[in-house]
């Protein structure tokens, strides 16, 4: 099994840099970033095979960057972190071409079963 | 008993019919009531007052009138025999005293020309009885008339009677009726003659009682109407037409001196008015009465008095009932739109609340949100090290905490989740419901309460239960409410059961029954109506504001109770709200 390249974007590094960590201890080459504009232009740049993405951030929001990646990179599967209680922006997520979404507190052993499916249905 | 509660009953339909108070009212009761019975007190003085005015005043000035038109003719007749009396007896008089001045002493003492003279007035005047010619020492000289009276005259002497100085000094005496030594009652009329020489002497006529009588007017049989002749001592002087004779007492007191004729009202014994009419006759003792009875008169003034009266009494009755009508109902609008008015605010309070409350909560489940995140992350990063390091000291103790961390966590996860689909939607928004979903979910924040009070609560899903579209918000609230009066109507130890089923295609019904206490049958007319409680603190509104809510919701809500028994809600939903 070819190594998963994640990109995963959040703006609160606390959360997003150890869940970095809990997928790297599990094998996954993690890329983290804290911006959503710096994430659509990493993207753009490297072939990462699935992208995590939280939706509530300041700046450029996750559906924004949604949008964006959609446009650049429309292959790569897109997996929605959401707070609980915008079940309607993870709606809109999802019309918008996410793949899916998951509710924070994330479950690892949730977020790694729906890259995988997001991965495999890519192929 | 039965038909003073059933008046009183009828009474309190007609005052408070239209506006009957909840229980819990009792301060707006008074209030109201306090308003009702100005209004009632203000309208009707308002109406009645006038009224009964003028119903006093026409009875006054109708009674005047009649009165009037009473005694007038009384008085009309009364002047009439007066003035005829008066004039016969004035004739006499004068013809008396044209008789003493024509002729000489000598002739007057002549008994031959006396008797002529007694004939000729008889011929001109009647009634005459005898005339008696005296000196001035008071001795009879002369005497013409009956011949049995005249040995009775013989020797007589006038002069220290009363009538015989009043002659002498005043010239002329027009005596009472009295009986005298003749057998019929009769009266005088003495005049003054004098000689050329000076020397005085009295002419003297005896008159009979027939004189009076025949100026005594005649009525008929059934008039009450009775005209006679007093004296001034009160004796009649003519035959009353009801029982007694002349000499006799009169029947009515001696009126007060006037010159004119007077008509009173007055009283008898008996207590009948009557009207009294009467004249003092000139220079004479007599008194012309006449009275009548006043009821005969009156009698048209009672029954119009009677109609005036009647017309009154019944226009009072029609202005209370109507005003009493009128103001139920009036007060009962305007407790109606107080009531409306304040439910309203309740409402908007109520809501601005909810509003509050839900972006409270809203805001404390997004702030906790995060670091429940990151402690998940932390725990789960720990976990993973601890997993991987076979050698790691108390490393299943260590994975067991990690794990609790996590399970805790969820848990805070769980509420922050809830708090945050309760504040979702307060403003009414329509989407697909699925309503076992919902009920679990607002079971869910009763379900340390239902523990607590050791309440079974068992939730029951017909098959085939379609989603509705609806408000989630407002039907959150709707069944919290419901399902919260069912935990407090049982306090401890009790079943809630929570049917949900789809009897019709296109409705979906929610039934919340408890098995409590039940609710008295007279409290189920009122339960939905706002201020209405029987708990200490309540607000009255729960209830008010479900009601109201299914209704936005274009549902239904009914109840069932049965005391000792339990209670049931039943909301009745569309399945497709329609607008």
């Amino acid at each position: 099994m070819p190594e998963l390249r994640v990109l995963l974007v959040d703006d609160e590094e606390e959360l997003v840099g150890t869940l970095a960590e809990r997928l790297s201890l599990r094998g996954y080459d993690v890329t983290y970033l804290l911006d959503g504009a710096e994430a659509v232009r990493r993207a753009a740049q490297e072939p990462f095979d699935v992208l995590v993405l939280d939706v509530m951030m300041p700046g450029m929001n996750g559906l924004e960057v949604l949008k964006e990646i959609k446009r650049t990179r429309p292959e790569m599967p897109v997996i929605l972190l959401t707070g609980r209680g915008s079940e309607q922006d993870s709606q809109t997520g999802l019309e918008l071409g996410a793949f899916d979404y998951i509710m924070k507190p994330v479950k690892i052993d949730r977020l790694i079963e729906i890259m995988l499916k997001a991965v495999g249905s890519n192929d | 008993m039965r038909g003073s509660s059933l008046l009183k009953n009828l009474l309190r339909k007609l005052m408070y019919g239209t506006w009957g108070a909840a229980p819990s009212d009792v301060y707006k009761k008074i209030h109201y009531r306090r308003i009702w019975i100005s209004s009632v007190f203000i309208t009707g003085v308002v109406a009645i007052a006038p009224l009964v005015f003028m119903t006093v005043v026409n009875i006054h000035q109708y009674h005047k009138t009649i009165k009037e038109e009473a005694m007038h003719p009384t008085s009309r007749l009364v002047s009439s025999n007066k003035r005829a009396l008066e004039h016969s007896l004035i004739e006499r008089k004068n013809a008396l005293q044209f008789i003493a001045n024509e002729k000489s002493t000598e002739q007057l003492a002549d008994t031959q020309i006396l008797r002529s003279i007694i004939d000729n007035l008889n011929s001109t005047f009647e009634h005459f009885v005898d005339l008696t010619f005296i000196d001035e020492q008071g001795n009879v000289i002369n005497y013409v008339g009956p011949a049995r009276y005249e040995s009775k005259l013989r020797g007589v002497n006038y002069s220290q009677a009363g009538w015989f100085q009043e002659v002498r000094d005043e010239g002329a005496h027009i005596s009472d009726v009295f009986p005298g030594f003749r057998e019929t009652p009769h009266f005088v009329i003495a005049v003054r003659h004098r000689d050329p020489h000076g020397d005085m002497h009295v002419l003297r006529a005896t008159l009979d009682m027939e004189l009076l009588t025949s100026k005594i007017p005649s009525f008929s049989k059934d008039d009450g109407t009775d005209a006679f002749i007093i004296n001034e001592k009160g004796v009649l002087q003519t035959a009353s037409r009801f029982g007694r004779k002349a000499l006799e007492k009169a029947p009515v007191p001696v009126p007060p001196k006037m010159a004119a004729t007077e008509v009173l009202e007055k009283t008898d014994d008996s207590g009948r008015a009557y009207v009294l009419g009467y004249a003092y006759i000139e220079d004479t003792p007599f008194i012309f009465i006449m009275t009548r009875p006043l009821p005969e008169l009156m009698q048209s003034w009672l029954s119009l008095r009677g109609t005036l009266l009647g017309f009154l009494a019944g226009s009072i009755v029609v202005i209370l009932l109507l005003t009493t009508a009128v103001s139920s109902v009036l007060v009962g609008r305007i407790r109606d739109a107080d009531m409306h008015h304040e439910m309203a605010l309740h409402k908007v309070e109520y809501t601005s609340k909810m509003a509050s409350i839900g972006r409270l909560a809203a805001g404390v489940a997004h702030e906790i949100n995060n670091p429940l995140a990151i402690i998940n992350e932390k725990a789960g990063l720990l976990h993973d090290f601890v997993d991987m390091t076979p050698e790691f000291p108390k490393r299943d103790k260590s994975l067991k905490l990690i794990e609790s961390i996590i399970a805790s966590v969820e848990r805070g996860s769980a509420i922050t989740h809830r708090l945050l689909g309760f504040a979702r939607h307060i403003d009414v928004k329509i989407q697909p419901i699925d309503l076992p979903a919902l009920i679990n979910e607002v079971l869910g924040f009763l379900e340390k309460e239902a523990v607590f009070r050791n309440i079974e609560v068992q939730t029951f899903i017909a098959d085939g239960v379609p989603s509705i579209m609806s408000d989630r918000g407002q039907l959150q609230q709707v069944f919290l409410n419901l399902i919260n009066n069912a935990f407090e109507a049982l306090k401890k130890d009790g079943r809630v059961g929570i049917l949900i089923e789809n009897k019709d295609p296109d409705l979906v019904v929610v039934t919340i029954s408890d098995n409590g206490p039940g609710i008295p049958e007279e409290d189920l007319g009122h339960i939905f109506e706002p201020f209405f409680t029987t708990k200490t603190e309540g607000t009255g509104l729960g209830l008010a504001i479900t009601y109201g809510i299914v209704r936005k919701l274009r549902g239904e809500i009914e109840v069932e109770s049965q005391e000792g028994r339990g209670t049931s809600f039943h909301v009745v939903l569309p399945r497709i709200r329609g607008d």
